[in-house]
């Protein structure tokens, strides 16, 4: 058994919710790259992740979706190591600690990039992710099959357990990736690809999570990882706002746990106060 | 008489090989280049705009249309400014400052481009001062901002209220878009259109040149 089932042998675990509006709250500047605050703010980005274990977490990320070569410039490994470390001193024994692995934000079909420049990107964020000790690589927020392929060969070949998840936010059902591609369509490349399980996140908000995971479950055998955004967001004055009360969020609980959901956490606009209110559904539920 | 039925079908199923090929038979045979933009390359995009409202298209599908259609239009361009054509209106489009996505910003240009407008393509991250010098330049009367990030909406505004403060607000008509954009927010910082997708941007763009 992989290390990644054996986790869940206990039943399914609740990550966590979302980073970079937590480190707006603190004062990260809008437009910065949250990645970057792993050194010069290491103190507030672990704030952040404690926030989330404190809560209940079981499972955190760190903060390195955007540190690949390609969609951004600076010193990259010691931001993606700085994200880990900041991580696991957060999650301490208390939880595990899924390194994020983002998307390019260029187009392969377009020519923007090549197999070739996307791959080593790849490659060199998991690299340095796994020697910093994350316990699991997760490739998160893809549109794209064949970019989310050359992800998860990247991380697959650091030997640690590969979640592979996508956005699902577009179409007129919302339930197709930009890209066009269907949950089912998802599945079958992601088990194809040897990811041990795979998912959705952000997308358009937890109401539409639940049929997004059960045909994610019917697709294949893989444990499904679940992360909707707190609804879209909307602008009041100077101040953006998700629509999604944690309480709201939470009353999905159960109908994502009988989708099939192995892992159920919040995307953009989600905070510790939906992971309490996700315990306590748990709870509740059981 | 080249087949024209041809060249649009190319198009709208995105062989860019094809889609040249015959755009150049047509130019050979005296077809008026005019006529190949305005009775082909538009409907066809058109087209595909409506595969893509109904959802049978998706971005790779028009991705690849927008790639045979700049086939064709590589072909008809020279032939077209040597005629002394005019475009159906000049744009400069990119992604707002501390926004690094362009690839919704992409997509509007290609469609632009295909209903047949010149583009000025700044790219993403774009200072309100490199939008108000290049309209000036390129004499542009559209200018498009994108945003794909909630946090860098506001860049917008300050966008629009730059091109105010340079005296250019009235030369150019400003339309935005980007995924978290609404109709309201547009409103609410003076732009004059707003575009809920793509294709829509087109549409926006001619009423707003029309205007």
């Amino acid at each position: 058994m992989n290390a990644l089932r054996r986790w869940l042998e206990g039943g399914l675990l609740i990550s966590d919710g979302a980073w970079g509006t937590q480190l707006q709250a603190r004062g990260l500047e809008p437009g910065a790259a949250p990645d970057t605050w792993n050194l010069s703010h290491p103190e507030l980005v672990e704030a952040v992740a404690r926030a989330y274990v404190d809560a209940g977490s079981q499972v955190i990320l760190t903060n390195t979706f955007r540190a690949n070569a390609i969609a951004m410039q600076g010193d990259l490994e010691a931001i993606n190591r700085a994200g880990v470390e900041i991580s696991r001193r957060a999650a301490a024994s208390r939880a595990l600690v899924f390194a994020s692995i983002g998307p390019t934000g260029k187009m392969l079909m377009a020519g923007e990039i090549t197999a070739q420049q996307a791959s080593a990107a790849f490659s060199a964020q998991a690299a340095v992710l796994a020697s910093a000790g994350a316990d699991a690589l997760l490739v998160e927020t893809m549109s794209d099959i064949e970019e989310a392929r050359l992800a998860v060969a990247a991380a697959r070949s650091t030997g640690l357990p590969v979640v592979a998840s996508f956005a699902f936010d577009s179409g007129k059902n919302k339930d197709r990736t930009m890209m066009g591609a269907t949950p089912e369509a998802v599945a079958a490349a992601m088990a194809d690809a040897g990811a041990d399980a795979v998912g959705a996140n952000c997308g358009v908000g937890v109401e539409y999570a639940a049929p997004i995971c059960r045909r994610l479950h019917r697709a294949c055998d893989l444990p499904i990882w679940i992360k909707p955004n707190a609804g879209l967001p909307t602008i009041e004055g100077a101040a953006v706002r998700y629509g999604t009360s944690a309480e709201f969020f939470a009353s999905h609980f159960a109908a994502l746990r009988d989708a099939g959901a192995s892992f159920v956490g919040g995307c953009c606009g989600s905070a510790p106060e939906f992971i309490r209110a996700l315990v306590s559904a748990r709870c509740a539920s059981s | 008489m080249p087949d024209l039925e041809e060249l649009r079908k190319a198009v709208i199923e995105g062989d860019h090989k094809t889609s040249a090929a015959v755009t150049q038979e047509a130019v050979a045979e005296g077809v008026a280049p005019l006529e190949i933009v305005t009775g082909c390359l538009v409907p066809a995009m058109e087209e595909v705009g409506r595969l893509f409202e109904c959802e049978e298209y998706f971005v790779p599908e028009m991705l690849l249309s927008a790639r045979a259609m700049k086939a064709s239009m590589e072909v008809v361009r020279p032939l077209l400014a040597a005629a002394g054509a005019e475009p159906a209106g000049r744009v400069v489009i990119g992604t707002v400052k501390g926004d690094l996505h362009d690839i919704g910003k992409n997509l509007v240009a290609s469609m632009l481009e295909g209903g047949g407008f010149e583009v000025i393509d700044l790219g993403a991250d774009v200072a309100p001062e490199r939008f108000i010098e290049a309209a000036a330049e390129r004499n542009a009367n559209l200018v498009a901002l994108s945003a794909l990030l909630t946090v860098t909406m506001p860049a917008m505004k300050t966008t629009i209220d730059a091109f105010k403060t340079a005296g250019l607000r009235g030369k150019v008509k400003i339309m935005v878009g980007g995924a978290p954009v609404t109709r309201q927010y547009a409103d609410s910082i003076g732009a004059d259109g707003f575009g809920e997708s793509a294709t829509a941007a087109v549409a926006l763009a001619r009423k707003l040149v029309a205007a």
